[in-house]
C-alpha cells in the first residue's frame, strides 16, 4: 500500500512539472530545458516572501504566485521572443543558458545550503493515515490534490476558454492563427507564464514537503521523461508519461537499487524513444516538424 | 571553407596547391609563428599558466570532436559529458583491475568510445533535432549511472586513482612534458579532422547537415554516414577523456555532470557553428573564462566576501554569456574574426561589390 502510495505522489509530482513542459512545447514547439530552475526559483520566490511575511501565509503565498508568474513572462518576453523562427537548437540552447543562469543567480541570492520554507511560513507538516496502513504527508498529499486541481483547469481552459483556444490554435498552425488575428506573442507569453506556475506550485510544494536545494533542478530534468512518454504535446499524455515513470521508478528502487532513481525515468524514455518516438498520445507528424 | 574571406590574386593552378592545407605564404608563415610561439612558450609560463594552456588542448580535442559531429555532420548530442566519462573511466577500469600501461589504455578507450558512439548513434537513424538531442541526454545519465555503480560497488566512492602514465622506465609527471604530449593530441586531432573533412565522408556530412533527402537522392548512405560521424567524434572524445583521466590522475562521476557537456556545446556556439577554428577558440575561451572571471572578482574591493561564492558567480556569468552570443553573435567567435578579416581585405571600401562570390 505504501508503494502504491508512493507511486502516486511521485506521479503527482511528475505531472505537475510535465505539463509546463507540455505547454511550451505543444505552443511554440520549443523544449524548455529551464525548467527545472523556473520551479526551483518559484520556490526560492515563496521562500523569499515567507521570510518578508513571517507567519502571514495566504499574502506569502499569493505574493510568491504573482511573481512567478511574471517571470515566466519576463522570460519569454526578454528572451524567447528573440528566439522564435530560429533553429531549433539555438532554442533549446537559449533555456540551457537560462538555466545556467537562474542556478547562478538562486545561489547567489539564497546561498547554496538547504532552506525549509515550511518553517518560516509557520505550517507543519503532519503525516495523515490512508487506507490500508499507508502514510503519506500533509504536503505530499497536497501535491496530489493541486495536481488533479491543475490538470483539471487546464483540461477546462484549453476546453472551453476563449484563451485556451487560441492557444491550440497557435500551437496547430501558427500563420492561420496569426491570420485570424491571435496575438501569437501573447499567446507564448500566456504559454511560458502558465508552465512557469504550474512549475513554480510544483517545486513550492515540494519545498514544503521535503525542504528547497538545488537537487530540485534534477527533479526537473527527471520530468522531462514523463512529457516525453506521453507525448510531448498532449497533456493526457503526460498524465499517463508520469504515472508509468513513476511506477517504474519506485519499483526500482523498492526492488533493485536506490541509486536507480536518477536513470530509471530516462531509461524508460530510451525505450519509448525506440519504441514510439511520438509518445503515447503525441502526434506522429511532429517529428519531421523538428 | 568557402566563407574564409580571401584577398584578390588567390588562384588555384594545379592539384598540388588544391590539396594543401595552406595554401598561401602568409598563411604558412603566420602558422609556423604561431607554432613556435606554443613550443616557446612552456619555457617562459608559470606551472599555473601551463596547467591552464593544458587545459585548453584537452578542451580542443573534446570541442573539435563536438564540432565534427554537431557543426558539420548536425547531429545535436548532449551526451557529451557522457562519452568523456566513458573513456576517463575505461582507463580508470583497466589501470585498477588490470594495471594496464597507458599505449593498452589509450586505444581501448578509443574502442569503448567507438562502441558508445554506435550507441549513440543508433537513435540519430530514427529521430531528428529535439528528439536526438532528448535520446544523447538520456544516453548521458545511463553512462554516469554505471560508471558511479562501478565506484560505489568497488569501493571508490570518493573516485579512482591513476598513477601517471609510464614512457619507459619515467613517469610522466612534469607540467612541461603534459604540455607537449597535449598539444600534440590536440595537434593531431585538428588534422585528422581538416583531412576528414575533405575526404567522402566529411563531403557527405555536410550534405546531409545540409538538406537529408538531397544527399540521400545524390546516393549518400544516410545511416553510414550518420553512424560514422558518432562513431569518429565518440571514438575522440573518449580519448579525450583519457587523457583527462591521466592529467588529472583521478576519475570520479562528480566531474562529468552535465554541466560538462553544456560547457563543450557552449565551445562549439562560442565558438562558431560549422569551423574547426572555431571550436579551438571556444575550447580557449570557455577554458579560460572561469579564471578571468575570479581574478576580476578578487580584484574587486571586498573580495574575501565573495571567494565563498565564486562558483555561483562563474555559473551567473557563464550563462549570460552563452545567452548573449546566442542572442547578438551567433557565428561565434569566429564571425567576429572573419568580420575583421573581412573589414582589413576591403579597406577602403565597406561592403563587398554587388554580386561577387563569397
Amino acid at each position: 500500500m505504501q508503494l502504491a502510495v508512493n507511486i502516486i505522489v511521485l506521479a503527482a509530482i511528475y505531472a505537475l512539472l510535465a505539463c509546463g513542459y507540455v505547454l511550451i512545447y505543444r505552443v511554440s514547439r520549443v523544449m524548455n530545458m529551464a525548467h527545472g530552475e523556473l520551479s526551483m526559483l518559484g520556490a526560492y520566490l515563496l521562500f523569499a516572501a515567507a521570510t518578508v511575511f513571517a507567519h502571514h501565509p495566504i499574502p506569502a503565498l499569493i505574493i510568491a504566485i504573482l511573481m512567478s508568474i511574471s517571470t515566466g513572462v519576463t522570460v519569454y518576453v526578454v528572451l524567447m521572443r528573440r528566439m522564435t523562427g530560429e533553429m531549433v537548437l539555438a532554442a533549446i540552447l537559449t533555456t540551457i543558458a537560462l538555466g545556467i543562469l537562474l542556478r547562478g543567480l538562486v545561489v547567489l541570492v539564497w546561498s547554496a545550503s538547504e532552506q525549509h520554507p515550511l518553517q518560516s511560513l509557520g505550517f507543519t507538516n503532519p503525516s495523515l493515515a490512508v487506507f490500508g496502513g499507508a502514510r503519506i504527508s500533509t504536503c505530499a498529499a497536497l501535491i496530489v490534490l493541486m495536481a488533479a486541481l491543475v490538470y483539471g483547469s487546464l483540461f477546462g481552459f484549453l476546453r472551453f476558454g476563449r484563451w485556451g483556444v487560441r492557444m491550440r490554435a497557435a500551437g496547430q498552425n501558427p500563420l492561420l492563427a496569426a491570420q485570424r488575428g491571435i496575438n501569437l506573442h501573447a499567446i507564448y507569453a500566456l504559454a511560458w507564464s502558465l508552465s512557469t506556475l504550474t512549475g513554480s506550485i510544483a517545486g513550492m510544494l515540494i519545498a514544503l514537503d521535503s525542504g528547497l536545494d538545488q537537487s530540485m533542478v534534477v527533479i526537473g530534468l527527471k520530468a522531462f521523461a514523463p512529457a516525453l512518454v506521453g507525448g510531448l504535446d498532449s497533456l493526457l499524455g503526460a498524465l499517463f508519461g508520469a504515472l508509468i515513470v513513476a511506477s517504474s521508478e519506485v519499483l526500482a528502487i523498492h526492488y533493485v537499487d536506490p541509486l536507480l532513481s536518477d536513470v530509471v525515468p530516462f531509461l524508460v524514455l530510451i525505450a519509448m524513444l525506440i519504441v514510439r518516438p511520438w509518445g503515447l498520445f503525441g502526434t506522429r507528424e511532429e517529428l519531421d516538424r523538428v | 571553407m568557402s566563407s574564409r574571406p580571401r584577398a584578390s590574386g588567390y588562384f588555384r593552378t594545379d592539384y598540388a596547391a588544391d590539396y594543401a592545407l595552406l595554401g598561401t605564404r602568409s598563411a604558412r608563415i603566420w602558422v609556423a609563428l604561431f607554432s613556435l610561439a606554443l613550443l616557446l612558450f612552456p619555457l617562459v609560463a608559470s606551472p599555473f599558466q601551463l596547467d591552464l594552456a593544458c587545459q585548453v588542448f584537452l578542451a580542443s580535442v573534446g570541442a573539435l570532436s563536438l564540432m565534427l559531429l554537431m557543426g558539420y555532420a548536425g547531429q545535436i548530442s548532449l551526451g557529451h559529458a557522457g562519452l568523456i566519462a566513458a573513456g576517463a573511466f575505461t582507463v580508470g577500469i583497466l589501470f585498477r583491475e588490470t594495471n594496464a600501461p597507458f599505449w593498452l589504455t589509450l586505444p581501448a578507450s578509443a574502442l569503448v568510445g567507438a562502441l558508445l558512439g554506435v550507441i549513440f548513434g543508433l537513435p540519430s537513424l530514427r529521430l531528428r533535432g529535439l528528439y536526438l538531442a532528448v535520446s544523447t541526454l538520456a544516453l548521458h545519465f545511463v553512462v554516469i549511472y554505471i560508471g558511479g555503480e562501478y565506484e560505489t560497488r568497488r569501493g571508490f566512492s570518493t573516485g579512482i586513482m591513476i598513477d601517471p602514465p609510464q614512457l619507459g622506465s619515467l613517469s610522466v609527471t612534469d607540467g612541461r612534458a603534459w604540455y607537449f604530449i597535449l598539444l600534440v593530441a590536440a595537434a593531431s586531432t585538428l588534422l585528422v579532422c581538416l583531412n576528414l573533412l575533405r575526404t567522402r565522408s566529411g563531403r557527405a556530412w555536410r550534405a546531409i547537415r545540409t538538406h537529408e533527402t538531397v544527399a540521400e537522392t545524390l546516393g549518400i548512405g544516410i545511416a553510414a554516414y550518420k553512424l560514422l560521424a558518432f562513431v569518429i567524434s565518440s571514438s575522440i572524445t573518449a580519448v579525450a577523456g583519457a587523457l583527462f583521466a591521466y592529467y588529472r590522475g583521478f576519475v570520479s562521476v562528480e566531474a562529468f555532470s552535465l554541466f560538462l557537456t553544456i560547457q563543450y556545446v557552449a565551445m562549439v556556439i562560442v565558438g562558431g557553428m560549422g569551423s574547426l577554428l572555431g571550436a579551438l577558440l571556444g575550447a580557449a575561451f570557455v577554458t579560460i573564462f572561469p579564471y578571468v572571471i575570479e581574478s576580476a572578482l578578487l580584484a574587486l574591493p571586498g573580495a574575501q566576501g565573495f571567494a565563498s561564492l565564486l562558483f555561483a558567480v562563474n555559473y551567473a556569468a557563464f550563462g549570460l554569456v552563452m545567452i548573449l552570443f546566442l542572442l547578438l553573435e551567433p557565428l561565434g567567435l569566429v564571425g567576429i574574426w572573419r568580420r575583421i578579416q573581412s573589414y582589413f581585405l576591403l579597406w577602403p571600401y565597406r561592403h563587398r561589390p554587388a554580386g561577387a562570390h563569397q
